[in-house]
């Protein structure tokens, strides 16, 4: 899952940007959200089979793969959980992986739930749908109304078209046998590309991942099974620090948020 | 690996994952809107996504190994080039994959 629709949780709060007489006007008709929410929860909802597939040629049984999507349901987790599995790590360091990909779904909750303003008993199962596409589809609507509903259709519809493709993928896997002759084992890593690729906006972002490759490369020989990935996460905060660093250095007055208009206006005042 | 160390692996992220989708809709905004904080999960995703592209193309176990995937992710980034749709850019690999090594790549 989770692709091109990523939203950018570093941005300004753009869902309380006044958007009076915006092109939305009161309220966008139910059709219409109903429609945007089915076109991202089905198209990306069929990309399950690649998951089922990479799981089952990872060895993973059939109750084993169906669990993780209806379970874990947070795609790149599960391509590196059973990517982690198949290259013999163990289970800490595979699921450490898995979960440090899941924790921007928790600044996806952060968003939503000032958007969506939902119950409190409704909230821990909400939770479950909300990861990439759910707030994108939520975050584009122009009220609550409009994001509540476009909120529940992304998630049903992709929790049930996910799981749905996610058994059929496996159940495809196990009727063909060999995968990597199918070329399958390519799945994985593309759909990581297809994840990474929309993030690779600046110059912070390419460097982190150039860093990242290095480390995830040059260490795999040398470390245990799972931990290069974790060691290559570090860059990350590096960069940021490094970043800092030459900021200061610069006397600060560089703006580094960028994509923030607010941050423009407030520069003067600094 | 057993199957009693995969159903570990496969509860601790169940249970992590969830956990940390659940604490994004019941914390107070404040504690995770520092930009610091905000910046670092805006990255770590970043630094995660390219090793394991990397490990998953020219990874084979704790070995480096140049073969058809790489011909496979290549298809891919051309694809997302083009700006195709997402199942687009996953079958181009994996028929650029398996067309080299049918090829005997």
């Amino acid at each position: 899952m989770a692709e091109q629709t990523a939203p950018r949780v570093t941005g300004g709060i753009r869902d309380d940007s006044p958007r009076a007489g915006g092109p939305a006007g009161p309220g966008k008709p139910d059709s219409a959200v109903v429609r945007d929410a089915l076109g991202v929860g089905v198209a990306v909802g069929l990309s399950g089979f690649a998951f089922g597939v990479t799981s089952a040629g990872a060895g993973l049984t059939l109750l084993q793969t169906c669990a993780l999507s209806l379970l874990v349901f947070t795609g790149a987790s599960q391509f590196a959980l059973v990517g982690a599995l198949a290259g013999g790590g163990n289970p800490f360091t595979a699921a450490a992986g898995a979960f440090f990909l899941g924790t921007r779904n928790a600044f996806y909750g952060l968003r939503l739930s000032q958007l969506l303003s939902l119950p409190k008993p409704v909230r821990p199962f909400a939770a479950q749908w909300v990861i990439d596409e759910t707030t994108a589809v939520a975050l584009a609507q122009p009220d609550r109304r409009s994001a509540r509903l476009g909120f529940t259709v992304t998630g049903l519809s992709l929790y049930v078209l996910w799981n749905l493709t996610t058994l059929l993928g496996a159940l495809g896997a196990e009727a063909i046998g060999d995968t990597a002759a199918w070329g399958l084992d390519a799945a994985g890593p593309a759909v990581f590309l297809a994840l990474l690729a929309p993030m690779l906006k600046t110059a912070t972002e390419r460097a982190t991942a150039g860093i990242a490759v290095i480390l995830g490369l040059g260490l795999l020989p040398v470390l245990p099974a799972g931990v290069p990935v974790l060691v290559a996460a570090l860059a990350a905060p590096a960069v940021l620090w490094f970043r800092g660093r030459r900021a200061q250095r610069e006397g600060g007055t560089e703006n580094r948020a960028g994509n923030r208009t607010k941050n423009r206006t407030e520069e003067g005042d600094r | 690996m057993n199957g009693t160390q995969v159903w570990i692996a496969i509860g601790l992220t169940v249970a992590g994952c969830y956990l940390v989708k659940l604490i994004g809709l019941l914390v107070p905004a404040e504690a995770l809107e520092r930009p610091l904080v905000q910046r670092l999960a805006a990255l770590l995703p970043v630094a995660l996504l390219a090793a394991l592209t990397a490990q998953q193309t020219f990874g084979t176990g704790s070995a480096l190994a140049f073969d058809a995937r790489a011909a496979g992710l290549a298809a891919a980034a051309l694809a997302l080039v083009l700006r195709a749709p997402f199942l687009v850019v996953v079958g181009a690999a994996v028929a650029v994959t398996a067309g080299v090594r049918a090829l005997g790549g």
